[in-house]
């Protein structure tokens, strides 16, 4: 039987066992709506594209399939971009669908035209311009398999309106074959025997995990590798979750807004395992300063990511999962690391993450008693700025897909549609979004989204009434010449019941735990505005360009 | 250093724009560039000759390339036996008094004269990059008024 484009491409997103959908429609996608009309896929209509890119990634990463947004042409497919490129930054499996203009119109500067493919270039793991209807099967199929193997990333389909009209027999294709993807799962056996070898002979090992523990499910290889060999851990801001954050081995994260005692570890180390991790600039701090006695073993699954910015001794590519996996069965010899983790502790003991508590309302407080009253159990997103660094330092992650926040491109936005994301993938979990009042207010019309849908997240607004990261570097580095970053904000509380959610204010420090109770108990989307000491940093910190050792505010 | 790489791609719209926003995307230097298809229709070559300050830039080239869905396989041809050419269009000016000296030039460097008009010739070498340096060279002093070069293709023996 013959059926149209729009029909072909909603059948193979259900092959694909897609389940539900984020996005917003227009004209260049209406015979794919009007298939959605009555398909089994549950739609999110999202207010804003960006919401439905940040939506279908906050559900890739909550549940480890696969996300999907659409948007038509033009304006809906740029503004799925910054979604777009934060997916590629975090290798999230996402696939984005586009409306484009008519086939024959293409390059003619139609209406609501834009050269999708091109634009996305650069931000995607891959993209397609279909041009003939009887490639889409095909490559719907192999979007999905390129955006979830490997190292995962968005992959875009640019999909012309009239082949959405066309019609042609729907083959599924069963086999993929693309000769140039082939991603390496299994570590070199001489590399995995050197790695067994040099992690004998260390004294001062750390492991150094990344997203890729997260991604490739390998978060139970680095417990018992790390619990077998005594090694302490410590995890990137997206590597949190992937071993356990109350493990007397873990060591918190390390990098600009670090502990002390991670930063420390590593650079007196002798041998770092790095595992899923990319040696960020805001992990390595001055590169030349970085861990200038370690070896370095790197177990990753894109070559390109091994001796990018720190030349690795070790290099291994695989799957993370994989690769300990080997390394677990060939380790004979175990280092003997009691004197290591004894100075470990003791750094630990003398230069603890704290906060001054002075009977203002802090916002590290606030962090701190949604994680008591949650039992860790929530999924928490995160925007980005000082929120995102207090709650990865303050809330402890015990397991893996429990922290979703964005960390390469670091877009402001990011977690509220994420929270609603991951709380249609995961809905019998607590979804907390910890938010600024800065980025709460850049995709704040989503609260239409969780209303209408009935979407429960819980986002606490850590309102400081400023730009509060921005600001904290000019107070640091601007000698406090706070340019724009002041904010004048709206009555949270009363946009929150605008739009028939629920807001909450808290101005004191014994009104938090109850309110924090409340908005669980409450089956609504609930805003809490936590009016927090304005002027509260997020330390420590290494300044930018400085060794990770030179840490201000936090060192003994 | 300068590095010829092979790069088999699949030959399909687009694939040209990924490889050059790659290098333009993380700073990477081309030297030239030559496209063409191969005995496969479905595959192109790309021959890019690269400028890379140290080992770890070029294996970072490499493996960037690698990484791309289109690429088939990457090879750097600066370490293993292979040999180049590039083929060069010149016009340059043409008259009774330096004609002589032109035509020896061409013969001793086994050029073409390919046509002349009025007081222009259009000379034509296909040749080792050294040996087309040298060439332009000695042509300057007959007024080079235009040149145009495919850039170096390559292949390993």
């Amino acid at each position: 039987m013959k059926l149209t484009g729009a029909r072909i491409l909603v059948e193979s997103l259900i092959k694909e066992g897609v389940e539900v959908m984020f996005g917003y429609p227009g004209g260049a996608v209406l015979p794919i709506f009007d298939v959605l009309y009555d398909s089994p896929i549950r739609f999110i209509l999202t207010r804003h594209e960006q919401g439905a890119a940040h939506a279908a990634d906050g559900y890739a990463r909550a549940t480890g399939k696969v996300g999907v947004c659409i948007a038509t042409s033009g304006p809906g497919a740029t503004n799925l971009t910054t979604g777009i490129a934060n997916a590629y930054m975090d290798s999230v499996p996402i696939v984005a669908i586009t409306g484009q203009v008519k086939t024959f119109l293409i390059g003619n500067d139609a209406f609501q035209e834009a050269d999708v493919t091109g634009i996305t270039r650069p931000i995607t793991k891959y993209n397609y311009l279909v041009r003939d209807i009887k490639d889409l099967a095909r490559i719907v199929r192999e979007a999905f398999h390129i955006a979830s193997t490997g190292r995962p990333g968005p992959v875009l389909i640019d999909l012309p309106v009239d082949i959405q009209l066309q019609e042609t027999e729907f083959i599924w294709p069963e086999e993929i074959n693309i000769r140039g993807y082939k991603p390496t799962y299994y570590g070199h056996p001489g590399q995995i025997k050197k790695a067994a070898k040099a992690i004998g002979e260390a004294k001062r090992p750390i492991l150094y995990i990344g997203g890729g523990v997260i991604i490739s499910g390998a978060h139970r290889e680095i417990r018992e590798l790390a619990e077998k060999l005594r090694i302490p851990v410590t995890s990137t801001l997206m590597g949190l979750g992937g071993f356990p954050g109350t493990h007397e081995l873990f060591l918190g994260m390390l990098g600009m807004h670090g502990t002390v005692y991670a930063n420390l570890g590593i650079q007196n180390s002798d041998l770092i395992i790095a595992v899923g991790a990319r040696f960020d600039d805001r992990v390595t701090g001055k590169l030349e300063a970085f861990a200038p006695h370690a070896k370095i073993i790197h177990i990753d699954i894109d070559p390109a990511s091994i001796s990018k910015n720190v030349k690795v001794d070790i290099p291994i590519v695989g799957d993370a999962k994989n690769v300990l996996g080997q390394l677990l069965e060939e380790i004979g010899k175990v280092p003997n690391t009691e004197e290591w983790l004894n100075q470990i502790n003791e750094w630990k003991k003398k230069n603890p993450l704290r906060y001054k508590d002075d009977g203002k309302l802090k916002p590290q407080y606030v962090v701190e008693q949604i994680y008591e009253v949650t039992k860790g159990e929530a999924i928490i997103t995160t925007e980005v700025g000082q929120n995102q660094m207090w709650a990865a330092q303050w809330y402890k992650f015990d397991k893996p897909r429990r922290f979703i926040s964005s960390g390469g491109l670091g877009t402001m936005g990011f977690g509220f549609p994420a929270a609603i994301g991951a709380k249609v993938g995961c809905p019998e979990k607590i979804v907390f979004d910890i938010a600024g009042d800065g980025s709460i207010q850049m995709n704040i019309q989503e609260l239409a989204t969780c209303v209408c849908n009935r979407i429960n997240v819980k986002v606490a607004i850590l309102n400081n009434g400023y730009l509060g990261m921005v600001r904290q570097w000019q107070e640091l580095f601007y000698k406090k010449r706070y340019s724009h970053t002041c904010l004048s904000n709206p009555d949270f509380v009363k946009l929150a019941e605008s739009y028939g959610a629920v807001g909450i204010r808290v101005t004191k420090k014994e009104e938090v735990r109850p309110a924090i109770e409340k908005a669980i108990s409450i089956d609504n989307t609930v805003f809490i505005d936590f009016q927090i000491d304005p002027e509260e940093n997020v330390f420590p910190m290494v300044p930018a360009g400085e060794a990770i050792d030179r840490m201000i505010g936090g060192m003994a | 250093m300068k590095h010829t790489i092979s790069v088999l791609v699949e030959n399909k719209p687009g694939v040209l724009a990924r490889i050059s926003g790659l290098f333009s995307a993380r700073g990477f230097n081309i030297d030239s560039l030559a496209v063409g298809e191969t005995e496969d229709p479905t595959v192109s070559r790309m021959t890019i000759v690269v400028d890379a300050k140290d080992e770890r830039v070029l294996e970072q080239i490499v493996k960037q390339l690698r990484k791309l869905i289109d690429t088939i396989s990457v090879v750097d041809l600066t370490k293993k036996e292979f040999i180049h050419r590039e083929l060069v269009l010149i016009k340059v000016n043409f008259n009774k008094d330096n004609k002589t000296k032109l035509i020896s030039l061409i013969r001793k460097y086994e050029a073409e004269l390919i046509d002349t008009k009025e007081n222009i010739a259009i000379i034509e070498i296909c040749s080792e990059s050294e040996k087309v340096k040298e060439f332009l060279e000695q042509l300057k002093v007959f007024g080079i008024k235009e040149l145009m070069r495919t850039g170096r293709v390559a292949m390993a023996i």
